[in-house]
C-alpha cells in the first residue's frame, strides 16, 4: 500500500532555485515526482497550494527540548507539536538536560524516546564536558557512534582556556561542528540586560558586549590554531560580526548563527521590566540589530535558528532580575524571519531557505534541507501573504507566552510534512485579509 | 488635579509638574507638623492601613514612613520580608496577602530592581517604592529636592554636583531623574568604575575630578561609599578614595559661597566627607530628616484617593 499525497500549484523554493506553479507528488516518505500538472488518481489526498510557498522542511540548530529531566518545561511531544506549527521538520536537542547528554546511554535514550513520541526528527547534541560543568571532557567519540550530530555545552560557556584548547584539539578528529555559546561569565555577570543606557535607566547591572566578544575572539583563535570547525550560536553584537567576518576571510573554519530576537528586538523592549524579553546574550542596541540584519544579508550569518528556550510561566512571572532566560520561539521564528527579512527585502526567499534549512542541515551533516526527486519528503508549506495574529496562549509549546504576543506577522505555516506525513499547522490562528495589514510593526518597506 | 497616580514607583516616570505638586503638598504637611505638636495628628488617612514591607531590618526610612502614617491617623502594620523570600515565597504572593488583608498602602523596599513595579500590577493597594535594588529610591530623592527648594527657592539653572558611588546608589539615580526634570544642571564626579553606562545621555555632566566638578556648585551631594565596592575591585582602597574624592574644606572653596552640602546618609565620616564639612554652616544633614516625614505624609495623602481594596464591587 502506497500512501500518496499530491501538492498542486505551489511555488517551490529551494536554497538555489525557484519554481513556479509546480505539482509535487509524495509517495510514502519520498518525493516521487516534481512535475507540472500531475493528474491526481482516485482518492488521492490533494493539497491545493495555489498562492502558497513550498520549501524544504526547516532545520533548527539551536533549541532546548528539555527532556530528559525538565519535561515540565517541554517534552518531546509538545516540542514536536510546537515545531510543526513553526514549520520545523528537524530539530536538535541541546545537551543541557538532566541528566546531561554526556554519555552514549543518554544519547540512546533520547533517540529511542523521541522517535516514539515526537512527530518531527530530533537529533541530539552531545556535551563537550561531563555534566556541562566545564571541567572534564565528555566521551565525545562514544556519543558520536551512538548518534549525536554535534557537540556543544548548550548555553554553558567553557571558561577555562586550557580546557577549551584541549577540547578543540581533541574534537579535530571528529567530523562534527563544535557549537559554542560565547560568553565570558566573569565579564557578563549581569541581569539579562545589555550594559548601556537601558540598564542605567532601569537600575540593573548590565552585561557588556565585551563579555561576548572577548570569549568569541578566544574561540576564533583556538579554532584557527587547531583547525577545527566551530559554530558560534546566537551572535548578538556588531563587533562579534566584525570578528566573524575577518575570521572567515582568514580561512578559519567558522560558521555563525543568530536568532530572531536579535534582529527583531532591541534592548528597549525590556523597558518596563518586561521579563519576556530576558534572553542570554541580552537584547542589544538598535545599532547592533541593524548590524545583525546586515550580517544576515551579506552572509556573515550562515544560519538562523529559533533559540527555542521554554520555561514555566512561574519562572518568568517574577521580578526581572529573578526571571529565567529565554523565549518560546519555535512558533514565531520562521514568521519573524520571513516578515523582517524577506518581506522587507533584506534577503530573498532562497536565502531564507538556505539559512533555516539547507545550511543547518549541511553543517550538521544531515541529509535534509533539500527538495529533490527521491529525497525525503520533509516539507514546509506556508502562506506568504497571510497576516496573522500571534496568540501565545494558543502555542503548542508548554511555554505558551511570548514577547511577540499580539503582534501581527506575515508568513503563516499551513502544513508541515515530516517524512511524507502531513500535519496541519496553526489551524486556529486568526488570519487577516491580505490588504488590511501591512505589518506596520516592523516598518516594512514593502508596499506592493 | 495635577497628581493622579495610583502608585508611586519612581521619579523617572513623573512629570515636572507632578514633582512640584508633591513638593508643594509636602511643604504644607511640614507646616502642620512643625507649627504645633498638638495639631500634628491630622485625620487624612483615618481608617486606612499602611503596610511596610522591607526586606531587611531597617532603618531610618521605615521609621519615617511609619511616623508619617501615624501623623495622618492611619494604622500601621509591618513585615520584614527576607524570611519569606528565604522560604521561597514570591513577592506576588506576599504582596497579595497583605493587599487582601486590607492594606491601602504597601511601602515596599525590595532587593531587586523593578520589584515595586511588578507588585503594582497585582494589588489594589497603592504601592510606594521605598527602594528597589540599584534602581531608585524616589521618596528619599524628594526629600533632597524639598531641602534644595527650601534653600534655593528655584531649580532652574542650579548647579548640583553629586560625588561618589552613583552606580550603586539608588537615591542618586532618583535625584538625577528628579533634578534633570526640574531644570537643574547635574554633574557627577566619581571614578569610572562607579559611574553607570552612558549616564551622560540622561543629561548629566560626568567628571572624574572632584575639584573640576565642584567649580561654581550651588548644591553638593556626597554619596556613601560602601566597603563592598573595594571587595569587588571597583576601588583599590578607601584611602585612595579619600585622597581623590573626599569633600573637605579646601575642595569646598571651588564652589559658590552660598553652597549647600547634603548627604542622604548613613555617613562615613572622614571618608566621603570630612567632619568639618558635615558639622559646618553649609551642611543640611539634620534638616533632611524632618523633611522625610513631611514628604511621606504628602505621598500618602496624594495617593489615598485611589488606594486600597474595595470589597463592595
Amino acid at each position: 500500500m502506497i500512501n500518496t499525497l499530491l501538492i498542486k500549484n505551489g511555488t517551490i523554493f529551494t536554497h538555489d532555485k525557484t519554481i513556479y506553479n509546480m505539482d509535487l507528488l509524495i509517495e510514502n516518505d519520498k518525493i516521487a515526482a516534481i512535475e507540472a500538472n500531475i493528474i491526481p488518481g482516485d482518492n488521492w489526498p490533494v493539497i491545493d497550494a495555489t498562492g502558497l510557498y513550498i520549501i524544504p522542511g526547516l532545520v533548527d540548530m539551536h533549541c532546548d527540548v528539555c527532556e530528559p529531566g525538565y519535561d515540565y518545561k517541554e517534552d518531546y511531544e509538545s516540542a514536536g507539536e510546537s515545531a510543526i506549527n513553526g514549520g520545523f521538520t528537524t530539530i536538535t536537542n541541546n545537551p543541557n538536560t538532566d541528566p546531561v547528554i554526556d554519555n552514549k546511554a543518554i544519547v540512546e535514550y533520547v533517540l529511542t524516546k523521541s522517535k516514539k513520541e515526537c512527530p518531527v526528527n530530533i537529533y541530539p547534541y552531545g556535551s563537550l564536558t561531563k555534566g556541562c560543568a566545564g571541567n572534564e571532557i565528555a566521551e565525545i567519540g562514544e556519543m558520536q557512534i551512538a548518534g549525536i550530530v554535534a557537540v556543544s555545552d548548550g548555553d554553558y560557556p567553557i571558561q577555562n582556556p586550557a580546557l577549551m584548547k584541549t577540547i578543540l584539539n581533541y574534537c579535530s578528529m571528529f567530523d562534527m561542528p563544535v557549537i559554542l555559546h560565547c560568553e565570558d561569565i566573569a565579564l557578563s555577570n549581569g541581569h539579562g540586560v545589555n550594559d548601556g543606557l537601558i540598564s542605567t535607566q532601569l537600575g540593573l547591572i548590565g552585561a557588556p558586549e565585551v563579555a561576548e566578544t572577548v570569549a568569541l575572539s578566544r574561540n576564533i583563535l583556538l579554532a584557527e590554531a587547531y583547525n577545527v570547525h566551530v559554530h558560534v550560536c546566537h551572535v548578538s553584537t556588531r563587533r562579534s560580526l566584525d570578528l566573524i567576518r575577518s575570521a572567515k576571510r582568514n580561512g578559519v573554519k567558522i560558521t555563525a548563527e543568530t536568532s530572531p530576537q536579535y534582529f527583531t528586538m532591541d534592548e528597549s523592549s525590556i523597558l518596563d521590566f518586561n521579563s519576556y524579553g530576558k534572553v542570554n546574550p541580552p537584547l542589544r542596541t538598535k545599532e547592533d540589530v541593524q548590524a545583525i540584519i546586515k550580517g544576515i544579508g551579506d552572509g556573515t550569518i550562515d544560519v538562523i535558528s529559533s533559540d527555542h528556550k521554554p520555561d514555566t510561566i512561574d519562572s518568568k512571572d517574577v521580578e526581572f532580575e529573578l526571571a529565567s532566560y529565554g523565549i518560546s520561539s519555535f512558533e514565531t521564528a520562521f514568521s519573524l524571519a520571513y516578515t523582517k527579512l524577506v518581506d522587507s527585502k533584506v534577503i530573498n526567499m532562497e536565502q531564507l531557505v538556505q539559512k533555516m534549512s539547507y545550511k543547518p542541515a549541511h553543517i550538521l551533516g544531515l541529509c535534509k534541507g533539500r527538495l529533490c526527486l527521491d529525497g525525503v519528503a520533509d516539507l514546509t508549506i506556508f502562506d506568504p501573504n497571510a497576516s496573522f495574529l500571534v496568540e501565545a496562549r494558543n502555542f503548542k509549546s508548554k511555554a505558551n507566552y511570548s514577547p511577540y504576543d499580539g503582534m501581527i506577522l506575515k508568513g503563516l505555516v499551513k502544513y508541515t510534512i515530516v517524512g511524507g506525513k502531513k500535519y496541519n499547522a496553526n489551524t486556529d490562528t486568526i488570519v487577516f485579509p491580505t490588504a488590511a495589514y501591512d505589518t506596520d510593526e516592523f516598518e516594512s518597506n514593502n508596499h506592493d | 488635579m495635577v497628581f493622579n497616580n495610583k502608585h508611586f514607583l519612581d521619579l523617572k516616570s513623573l512629570s515636572e509638574q507632578e514633582i512640584h505638586y508633591i513638593l508643594n503638598t509636602a511643604q504644607q504637611m511640614k507646616y502642620t507638623i512643625t507649627s504645633s505638636k498638638a495639631a500634628a495628628v491630622a485625620p487624612h488617612l483615618k481608617g486606612k492601613t499602611v503596610a511596610t514591607l522591607f526586606h531587611q531590618e531597617s532603618s531610618r526610612s521605615k521609621l519615617s514612613y511609619e511616623l508619617a502614617a501615624y501623623n495622618l491617623s492611619a494604622k500601621v502594620i509591618n513585615l520584614t520580608t527576607s524570611r519569606q523570600f528565604q522560604s521561597g515565597e514570591s513577592l506576588k504572593d506576599i504582596g497579595r496577602t497583605v493587599d487582601q488583608m486590607g492594606a491601602d498602602f504597601i511601602v515596599l523596599r525590595h532587593p531587586v530592581a523593578g520589584g515595586p513595579h511588578y507588585l503594582a500590577k497585582f494589588v489594589d493597594a497603592s504601592v510606594i517604592n521605598a527602594g528597589d535594588g540599584l534602581n531608585e529610591n524616589p521618596s528619599q530623592a524628594l526629600i533632597d529636592l524639598l531641602t534644595i527648594l527650601e534653600m534655593k527657592k528655584i531649580f532652574k539653572g542650579l548647579k548640583v554636583v553629586m560625588i561618589g558611588d552613583i552606580e550603586h546608589n539608588r537615591v542618586a539615580k532618583s535625584n538625577i531623574w528628579g533634578l534633570t526634570k526640574l531644570g537643574a544642571k547635574v554633574s557627577i564626579a566619581a571614578p569610572p568604575t562607579l559611574i553607570p553606562s552612558r549616564i551622560e545621555e540622561l543629561g548629566v555632566e560626568v567628571y572624574n575630578s572632584i575639584s573640576e566638578a565642584i567649580i561654581d556648585a550651588d548644591v553638593i551631594m556626597t554619596m556613601k561609599i560602601q566597603s563592598e565596592r573595594q571587595e569587588r575591585n571597583l576601588l583599590p582602597s578607601l584611602n585612595e578614595y579619600k585622597k581623590l574624592y573626599k569633600l573637605d574644606v579646601n575642595r569646598l572653596e571651588y564652589a559658590k559661597e552660598d553652597v549647600i552640602v547634603m548627604h542622604p546618609g548613613p555617613i562615613n565620616r572622614g571618608i566621603e566627607i570630612s567632619s568639618k564639612v558635615i558639622d559646618g554652616d553649609c551642611s543640611l544633614i539634620d534638616r533632611q530628616q524632618i523633611n522625610g516625614v513631611a514628604v511621606r505624609m504628602a505621598l500618602f495623602h496624594l495617593l489615598s484617593k485611589k488606594s486600597g481594596v474595595s470589597y463592595n464591587d
